[in-house]
């Protein structure tokens, strides 16, 4: 489509800006009068809360990066100088660290949110794919940089995962020297994961637009689950949900700032604070709290390959979570039975986290491996059966009736901003 | 009541279009300047961990033996990462500075007031050209050092005399002095 856009901006600058380039067109149709469902709950801000804390995480990172050196020899004394004589240097290194731990809450309650609403159903597929896309590149990410300031857990986690390759039948060897770039984590793995810790992030906000672009086809999900009908369920992106959403930033930066002002450390293992060496493992290997469920999975099977295989499959899973749920209804508020099941494996991921973070004997060992049992057979067992056998609550007849307090839906004219539904 | 909401892009504003100011502009006033506030808030240590830290302020002083620099040459010393000169003038050279005229200065300045009283066989200089941050060559007796004999600048011929006052351009301003004293007299400690 060649030729230029009539654009309806009265400022003189925006017009001929917009007419050659229609952003503000395009801003205007996908953040201002975007129709959106008019019954949001707190839930739905969290996609925009990971939003903005991965900006957080690229400023405070980009301005880290000013002042760190990728270097074993150097790693940790730079860690330290920025804690001490670089001005604010403290506090955006608390706030990198702890915005890291934000980041895994929001998005895990933003996956929450996407399970217990079925998001994940037709057509939101590959919406919900290119999310779990994002989650493994924040996974790798979150690893990589924890490498960075060279201490115990940054040694010796590096030194665990990168090992999780060599289960590999065959070629594991090789493709952990070939991580590693030597014979054990060094310099030349601290380079390559502080490059890698650099651009991963950049690569998230590309899977991040596509993430926007797929939901702004398919429009979003709601608490009730059912399609949007008619220009009455919905509402303008701006201000309603500017400003719902304005509300959420809001308590993220408050609890942001707890951490990082009264308890910078909460998410810290203490060991992280001795200089890596070689030669001697902390007596306690954990990883941090985000990746514990993960860990527990791979502890919980005594088998090196079928570990590390449990532990992939377990975001792997997910990737086809829309074609193993076989239910039509969406949201757990109609499906009595998978409601309840829910919160079993939300109970079993939990257990798992707690399991992760003890050390793998007596009942851990037991509760790991029924959580691991339970996680896989929700979703490979339950979920396509349940789908088939379960008698949904009746649907409501579309989101503004029970909003609208359940009168005759008034039809043919409808206010201005609706139109465009 | 539900349906004005649906209705009405601006519901319980109680306000029509050329009301003069209502309580929802006010409102988005506060809301906006607040945002702008917590932007600022969040942005200044970001900018300001920019500026030298604490470990590079701290390097802020340094002291110079005088007694191994031969009359008619000078040394450069390190001083914040800035090259200092320290130069044993000899007396002709002291004289030549001392006898300009004021007037004939890019920057009119006296000897005396580029040295300390009673040292004046000692000049001290940030060895930094005034035009575009270059180091002017002339410490030592053998190097280029122009036509007033003080420094020649390689990058693009400004000249400095004895009292490194510039004399010919493109350098605008004299060396500039680092801040220092005598502790005796064959000790100074810049900075």
């Amino acid at each position: 489509m060649v030729g230029l856009h009539k654009s309806e901006f009265k400022n003189p600058v925006i017009n001929w800006i917009d007419t050659r380039m229609p952003v503000f067109t395009m801003m205007q149709k996908e953040y201002g009068s975007f129709p959106t469902p008019r019954n949001f709950n707190y839930f739905w801000n969290f996609g925009a809360l990971a939003m903005v804390n991965l900006v957080l995480m690229i400023a405070t990172g980009v301005f880290l990066a000013m002042n760190y050196a990728p270097n074993s020899m150097l790693a940790f004394d730079s860690v330290e100088r920025i804690m001490r004589d670089v001005n604010w240097g403290w506090l955006i290194r608390y706030a990198h660290m702890n915005g890291a731990s934000m980041f895994f809450i929001v998005v895990y309650v933003h996956l929450f949110r996407g399970l217990y609403y079925g998001s994940y159903k037709a057509p939101r597929e590959l919406l919900w794919m290119l999310g779990v896309v994002i989650l493994l590149l924040m996974m790798a990410t979150a690893f990589m940089g924890y490498v960075l300031p060279w201490g115990q857990m940054s040694y010796w986690g590096a030194t665990v995962i990168t090992n999780l390759f060599s289960a590999i039948p065959l070629v594991g060897k090789s493709i952990v020297t070939w991580l590693w770039g030597g014979f054990a984590v060094d310099n030349p793995t601290l380079n390559r994961f502080f490059s890698l810790h650099y651009l991963l992030p950049f690569v998230i906000v590309g899977v991040v637009f596509l993430h926007v672009v797929a939901l702004h086809i398919t429009g979003s999900n709601n608490p009730l689950g059912i399609e949007v009908k008619t220009p009455q369920d919905t509402i303008p992106f701006h201000p309603y949900y500017t400003i719902k959403d304005s509300v959420g930033i809001c308590v993220f930066f408050i609890v942001l700032a707890a951490l990082v002002f009264f308890a910078p450390n909460f998410f810290a293992s203490p060991d992280n604070y001795i200089q890596a060496n070689p030669l001697q493992t902390p007596a306690e290997i954990v990883p941090e709290w985000y990746f514990l469920p993960f860990y527990a999975i791979l502890r919980s099977v005594p088998n090196k390959l079928g570990g590390v295989m449990m532990m992939f499959g377990s975001i792997a899973v997910l990737f086809v979570l829309p074609w193993l749920d076989t239910s039509p209804v969406r949201s757990a508020r109609f499906r009595p039975i998978y409601r309840q099941l829910f919160w079993l494996l939300v109970i079993s991921v939990f257990a798992l986290g707690a399991v992760g973070a003890h050390r793998p004997q007596g009942i851990w060992v037991v509760i790991g491996r029924l959580a691991t049992l339970y996680y896989f057979l929700h979703f490979l067992v339950i979920l396509p059966v349940l789908g088939k056998l379960e008698r949904p609550l009746p649907l409501p007849e579309s989101i503004s009736r029970p909003v609208l307090g359940g009168g005759k839906m008034p039809g043919g004219a409808t206010a201005k901003p609706m139109e465009k539904a | 009541m539900a349906d004005t909401a649906a209705h009405s892009p601006h519901p319980g504003a109680g306000h029509g279009p050329g009301d003069g100011a209502t309580k929802r502009d006010f409102l988005k006033m506060v809301a906006g300047a607040g945002a702008l506030v917590g932007a600022g808030a969040i942005a200044w240590p970001l900018i300001d961990s920019m500026n030298p830290s604490q470990d590079v302020l701290a390097l802020s002083s340094v002291e110079v033996n005088l007694a191994p620099i031969p009359e008619g040459s000078g040394i450069t010393v390190l001083w914040q990462g800035k090259p200092i000169f320290v130069r044993h003038r000899t007396a002709a050279e002291i004289k030549a500075a001392e006898d300009v005229k004021l007037g004939d200065l890019i920057e009119p300045q006296s000897d005396a007031d580029r040295v300390k009283a009673g040292h004046a066989q000692w000049i001290v200089l940030i060895g930094i050209c005034t035009h575009l941050g270059c180091i002017p060559l002339g410490n030592k007796p053998t190097d280029p050092r122009g036509e007033w004999g003080g420094w020649f600048c390689p990058c693009h011929g400004s000249q400095y005399d004895t009292s490194g006052r510039v004399r010919h351009g493109p350098a605008p301003l004299n060396l500039y002095l680092p801040p220092y004293a005598f502790e005796n007299d064959t000790k100074i400690k810049i900075g």
